[in-house]
């Protein structure tokens, strides 16, 4: 264990052009994690501004139109270049090759133009909202987004274009490496769930993301020479729009949400020191909810005027994601009965992530059902749903990853205290954020709109207040995780003794990811609660 | 146990056919979004799409889709000689005349295109036929072989490049990569099998 003399991939050359050039998949790993803060803190910086505004009922602080384009930089900026990235790019750049015992992705250059892409992509979107913006919201629905918008909306989807050629390849990347590079012995069944997380992903990147390249060509078409195939002025169909549009979009939303589900199903069993509960209903549940994640999106048009016999398809079909979803968070429970629980940060973001993913789901039922669905279709019922399940689940549970493998990616520890702080502070500023809005919408206050009846006002309050409690959650891991850059103790190379392959190796790894073959054990998640915890003791 | 060798990337057999296997799922999807806006605008339209599909160029189409599948044929040959240590000679050769009939495929297609522009099929404010869903269908059309003309020229510089790359004996002009790039091109052409009938044969007799 000579952690401190030998080299790791951050030694491997110094310069800003080594870094630049690498096709090592950590090294991609953190440079993914640089741009995606960056883009985080932006999409942040504009929801703070929506929240200051909605503080009170007037439209006292940005008029009607920076606020339409606030809501969509907002929501473009955080799906397209914060969450669907997230976790899969960074973390699961950085630990799939690990986990599997490979020394690399199956396609390392790529992984390299893959970064590149979302990045040009990234510019490209950002240049459109410094331009002036775009005021469709994220939806881009038709005919607004073709006819009647005056704002920067063919740039913004080039943007938004380029950045999903870097997901498909990094889908592809993922799918080939499990596939062709697991270490001998390493069978499916003994995958971690992460990289059954990003299996599933990665198969909806690829099939998914290409329906919205080519919703995106033609509704770029459409805008320029109104060829009139979503335009009803020139003869199209916006219905036909959204089809295309959700059925890239709803699956988008799994991929948030499985990758998040992975990173929890690695954490519950470390601090728990049991062995996940019922580890093959895990791996089914991930896919299932990825191949009917495919056959729900008529679930976003339920008051579009599609036929009622669709609407009642779409909605069974929605209930029964439910069931493997249920299933997973079932599981994660079962897996801390009788454990030997220990709250460590990741811990305590990976525990927040199962009561939020939870009552995000079944607000999530409520939306499926028809008749409800009417009623709190556009109010803030819709916005604190999808919150709970991108924020509540995918952000938490990308905090919770990052806190679980700060040390193995660093080789420091983060300080435990302060990331004890941190989580709880997120998980208050989550709820005060978001719950006041559940009532709002069950009240009938509809999105979008910078104004609003001063009955409202109180529960826009806490709503507000909570937006700067979870502003301060959010600001305190960047600091205190790049002080423990320099700072922060030695990890060692298995501070939370977890049994995953990734923690075998050294902390921070070798470029070639193992001095020696990894140990693949005969069972996966192989914990037990009698066993000395050797790390227990040096986190505390 | 422990001594077993990691796999190396880039050396497992299969990883780079793998690869363009899961890249060409993806097109089918990316092409998949126009065939259902197809089916939806001939399934309203069927009288605009009769009409106007009697004025695409079927004697092109026709000349295109013979160059198209002989263009198969002819990848199909040299990914056989390229295995085959008595043919290898011809590999090059092969290649550059699948690039050559793709050449010939898109400058017919060029042909058909600039007829098509001075008969005002262009859609927009001059468009020449009245029938409705005419100009829903020739937007269709620009934009399914438009983009099909993309993948096309991407096919055409990566086999020209292959071709290049085997007669002069560059290492990364190997059998698995020329078999990569003929996946490919198989499935370029396989596209315009489809966009053939849908495009120029809807109702030809009417």
């Amino acid at each position: 264990m000579t952690t401190s003399t030998t080299t790791s991939y951050l030694d491997d050359g110094l310069t800003i052009r080594s870094w630049l050039t690498t096709t090592d998949h950590k090294r991609i790993a953190i440079l993914y994690a640089i741009a995606i803060t960056a883009f985080f803190f932006v999409g942040g910086a504009a929801a703070t501004i929506i929240r200051l505004e909605l503080a009170t009922p007037q439209g006292d602080l940005v008029s009607n139109d920076a606020y339409n384009k606030l809501f969509t930089a907002h929501g473009v900026i955080m799906v397209w270049l914060f969450l669907i990235p997230s976790i899969p790019s960074v973390l699961g750049n950085f630990l799939l090759p690990l986990m599997i015992g490979a020394k690399d992705l199956a396609f390392p250059r790529l992984n390299l133009m893959s970064w590149y892409l979302y990045v040009a992509g990234g510019l490209v979107t950002l240049e459109a909202l410094f331009l002036g913006g775009v005021d469709t919201g994220w939806t881009f629905y038709t005919p607004y987004s073709t006819m009647f918008s005056n704002t920067y909306v063919v740039l913004t989807l080039v943007g938004i274009f380029i950045v999903g050629f870097s997901s498909i390849l990094t889908g592809l990347n993922f799918i080939v490496t499990i596939h062709t590079l697991r270490a001998p012995r390493m069978g499916w069944f003994k995958l971690p769930l992460f990289a059954w997380g990003m299996y599933a992903t990665s198969l909806i990147l690829v099939l998914a993301t290409p329906v919205l390249a080519i919703t995106v060509v033609l509704l770029v078409a459409e805008r320029l020479f109104q060829i009139g195939i979503f335009d009803p002025a020139f003869g199209g169909d916006p219905l036909l729009f959204q089809h295309l549009f959700w059925f890239y979009s709803h699956p988008a939303v799994y991929v948030m949400i499985l990758p998040a589900m992975g990173v929890v199903s690695e954490i519950i069993p470390c601090f728990a020191r049991r062995p996940i509960f019922g580890y093959r209903s895990m791996a089914y549940a991930i896919m299932t909810i990825a191949s009917v994640g495919f056959l729900v999106w008529g679930h976003h048009m339920f008051v579009s005027g599609q036929s009622l016999t669709a609407s009642m398809v779409f909605s069974l079909l929605s209930f029964i994601v439910a069931i493997p979803s249920a299933i997973k968070v079932f599981n994660w429970t079962a897996t801390l009965y009788k454990g030997s629980i220990r709250f460590d940060a990741p811990m305590l973001y990976a525990l927040g992530f199962i009561g939020l993913f939870t009552i995000g789901g079944l607000t999530g039922l409520f939306l499926a059902s028809l008749a409800l669905d009417v009623h709190l279709t556009d109010t803030y019922f819709v916005v604190a749903h999808f919150h709970y399940i991108m924020v509540g689940g995918a952000v938490m549970a990308y905090f919770a990853g990052l806190h679980f493998w700060w040390p193995k990616v660093t080789g420091r520890m983060y300080p435990p205290t302060w990331a004890r702080i941190a989580a709880v502070l997120v998980f208050i500023g989550f709820n005060l954020t978001f719950f006041p809005q559940f009532l709002l919408g069950a009240e009938g206050m509809p999105r979008r709109y910078h104004t609003y009846p001063p009955q409202f006002q109180v529960l826009n309050l806490f709503s507000s207040a909570g937006a700067g409690v979870l502003a301060i959650g959010y600001l305190l891991p960047l600091v205190y995780l790049a002080w423990s850059l320099r700072h922060g103790a030695r990890a060692g190379d298995n501070p939370f003794g977890a049994k995953g392959l990734e923690w075998q190796t050294r902390s921070p790894p070798p470029t070639h990811n193992f001095d020696t073959p990894p140990n693949v054990p005969d069972i996966v998640y192989d914990y037990r609660v009698d066993e000395p915890d050797p790390a227990a003791e040096a986190v505390r | 146990m422990s001594s077993v060798a990691l796999p190396e990337p880039h050396a497992e057999p299969g990883t780079g056919k793998l690869g363009m296997w899961v890249f060409l799922a993806s097109e089918v999807l990316f092409f998949g979004g126009l065939f259902l806006a197809y089916l939806y605008g001939r399934t309203h339209w069927p009288l605009g799409w009769a009409a106007a599909s009697r004025h695409t160029d079927v004697v092109l189409g026709t000349v295109n889709t013979a160059l198209l599948l002989t263009s198969s044929a002819v990848i199909a040959l040299a990914v056989a000689c390229e295995e085959d240590e008595r043919q290898r000679r011809w590999t090059a050769r092969l290649l550059a005349l699948t690039a050559a009939l793709g050449s010939a495929f898109l400058a017919i297609k060029g042909v058909e295109y600039h007829a098509e522009w001075r008969e005002h099929l262009f859609p927009g404010p001059s468009f020449a036929l009245d029938t409705p869903g005419a100009q829903e269908f020739f937007a269709l059309y620009f934009v399914m072989t438009g983009l099909h003309g993309v993948h096309m020229i991407v096919g055409i510089a990566a086999l020209a490049i292959l071709a290049h790359g085997r007669r002069h004996e560059r290492d990364w002009a190997r059998a698995d990569h020329i078999e990569i790039a003929a996946l490919y091109w198989h499935f370029v052409d396989i596209v315009w099998i489809f966009l053939y009938p849908l495009l120029y044969l809807v109702q030809r007799h009417g």
